[in-house]
């Protein structure tokens, strides 16, 4: 057993794109990495790249895509991105709902309805009332998020809303119930909920505070841990400064492996506080229908 | 050379819709009979699933259900991850494992979690959720043919069958592999009719053509009504009864896609 647990990357099953780098509308103040309509520390993503990186995907066997930014549909080209991924395979879209066009989700139910594969979106909005949601996520955040959710339904889309945890774990039933009534009103019948733990990194460290020294995953926790539960085994994210080992630490210089799909297959030492959050919930950045577990 | 194979996948211990599967497959001309696991859950008298198998000579994979019930852990390892699915899967995991003899419990430990043969060289490899991972959910929708091709050259098959999703679907993969799901015999596919489906393979081999795998899904009619009158005499929940009933899923809906999840009512 050696001194710093590892996670090998043991099958390159669902592929990131981080197509809008770190530029986002908001500027939430839980962000992990940061974002907002001034942070260009990772930039676009370009079609021809996203093309690129399809074509090496293929023949790695991936099995399904996800879109995420900073705000993914600030990028112009990310309806025909999702236009031509989809033609391979599952795509999942995380956005933050609030810059949505009528004519970009009309193109995109289009190809969903020609598509074999699943396009599915994640709405972030933290909490089913403003007065909880806004103070986070900035002013009107949640009345402008929820006009996006009620256009996804109008185009019959079920999206799945995700709520980043900023109140006691115990309070988690009552507040899935009040959100799943304030959805019903805003025409969504059959409401998909999902809750987030917080990541101590980016933003989120200076709201509240960082990872303590002793939250690192240690050698010992290793021991019989399925690591199948953490992303890095499984994912990789494609970002305009090189491929990266997860989507939640591209601010950590050591996370960047290298230009190509292939380059990137090494093992990844577990080292950030994030890490201890993975270990403590799982694979927190996955779709419900894609998650594996041990037998 | 021809021969009629069939495969059945979770019987969750709908014995009723089992015992029409093995007739209708016999009356086909089956000769070879596979169950891909998953015994228990759902429905009642979980013990009337063993002789049927037994008795037929049903070679079984083992699910994760078998698995769990096998050695009598603390959940059935269904993979939700919603509070409320998981509360609706406890309920049937606690009454499968309070009702299965001890013996059927020692028979599932002992199942194996792969089962391969060949055909006239056409490797065949079944398993419960998919070859790497008995509780790997393979849904059509979010399952790319890139991956599927690489399942077939990692695990060394030209037909993988697999089940644990509850809905069968099947895609051609080059060179003339398959992936295909099986569909469950438990429960029917939340789609508003009340049978349920089992995969008959139909392979054959002559000089010209080499081997060729027809592939049929078949729709299974039953007693759904006595199944129904026989939860409710074993308190099961309503809501696995109105599922049989009806057609329509009522639980474990959030680990399905999109595209699956839009086909129900639920
Ligand atoms: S949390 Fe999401 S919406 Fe908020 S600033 Fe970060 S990327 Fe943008
Ligand atoms: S943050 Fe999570 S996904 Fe990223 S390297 Fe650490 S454990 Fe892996
Ligand atoms: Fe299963």
């Amino acid at each position: 057993m050696s001194a710093v647990p590892v996670a090998p990357l043991a099958s390159l099953d669902e592929l990131w794109f981080q197509v809008s780098g770190t530029l986002c509308n908001l500027k939430c103040e839980h962000c992990f990495i940061s974002c907002s309509p001034t942070n260009d520390s990772f930039g676009y993503l370009s079609l021809d790249r996203v093309m690129q990186l399809l074509e090496e995907s293929i023949a790695q066997g991936v099995k399904e895509y996800y879109f995420t930014g900073g705000e993914p549909f600030l990028n112009r080209d990310l309806v025909p991105m999702v236009e031509q991924v989809l033609q391979v395979g599952a795509v999942t879209v995380l956005t933050n709902g609030t810059v949505l066009k009528t004519d970009w989700l009309k193109r995109l139910r289009a190809v969903d309805q020609s598509s074999r594969y699943s396009l599915e979106f994640r709405v972030s909005i933290d909490g089913p009332t403003p007065e909880m949601n806004d103070p986070i996520r900035g002013e009107r955040s949640f009345e402008r998020a929820m006009q996006g959710v009620s256009l996804m339904c109008e185009y019959n889309f079920l999206p799945i809303i995700t709520m980043t945890r900023t109140w006691d774990e115990a309070d988690d039933e009552q507040i899935l119930g009040q959100f799943r009534e304030v959805l019903k009103q805003h025409g969504y019948a059959r409401p998909r909920l999902k809750v987030l733990p917080r990541l101590k990194i980016g933003a989120e460290a200076q709201r509240t505070a960082g990872y303590n020294q002793f939250e690192r995953i240690t050698p010992q926790m290793m021991e019989g841990f399925d690591v199948s539960q953490l992303l890095c085994n499984h994912s990789r994210v494609a970002t305009d400064k090189g491929i990266y080992v997860c989507p939640i630490l591209i601010d950590s210089p050591a996370a960047r492996l290298g230009e190509t799909l292939q380059e990137s297959q090494v093992d990844f030492p577990l080292v950030d506080g994030a890490c201890y959050t993975c270990y403590q919930y799982g694979s927190i950045c996955a779709n419900p229908s894609s998650k594996k577990m041990e037998a | 050379m021809r021969t009629k194979i069939a495969c059945f996948g979770g019987i969750y211990n709908n014995y009723l819709a089992f015992e029409a599967a093995i007739e209708d497959a016999r009356l086909r001309g089956a000769e070879q009979l596979y169950c891909l696991g998953d015994l228990g859950a759902f429905g009642p008298y979980p013990d009337r699933v063993f002789p049927l198998l037994i008795d037929n000579n049903i070679q079984t994979v083992q699910g994760n259900y078998d698995h769990s019930i096998g050695n009598a852990l603390e959940d059935c390892q269904c993979g939700y991850t919603d509070p409320r699915d998981n509360y609706f899967a406890a309920i049937s995991y606690e009454y499968t494992l309070e009702n299965t003899a001890t013996k059927n419990r020692d028979w599932m430990k002992e199942l194996p979690v792969e089962i391969r043969f060949s055909w006239q060289g056409k490797r065949f490899l079944l398993c419960h959720g998919s070859p790497r991972k008995t509780n790997e959910f393979l849904w059509e929708s979010t399952t790319s043919t890139a991956f599927l091709e690489r399942l077939t050259d990692d695990y060394d098959a030209d037909i993988i069958l697999a089940t644990h999703t509850g809905l069968h679907w099947h895609r051609e993969l080059k060179d003339d592999r398959h992936f295909i799901n099986v569909g469950v015999l438990g429960r029917p596919e939340n789609d508003g009719t009340t049978h349920v489906w089992y995969t008959l393979l139909t392979l054959q081999s002559d000089e010209q053509q080499g081997v060729s795998v027809d592939i049929e899904f078949v729709p299974v009619e039953y007693d759904h009504q006595r199944l129904a009158r026989e939860m409710e005499s074993e308190n099961i929940p309503q809501e696995f009864i109105e599922t049989i009933r009806t057609g329509w899923w009522t639980t474990c809906l959030e680990v399905l896609p999109i595209k699956e999840r839009r086909a129900g009512k639920y």
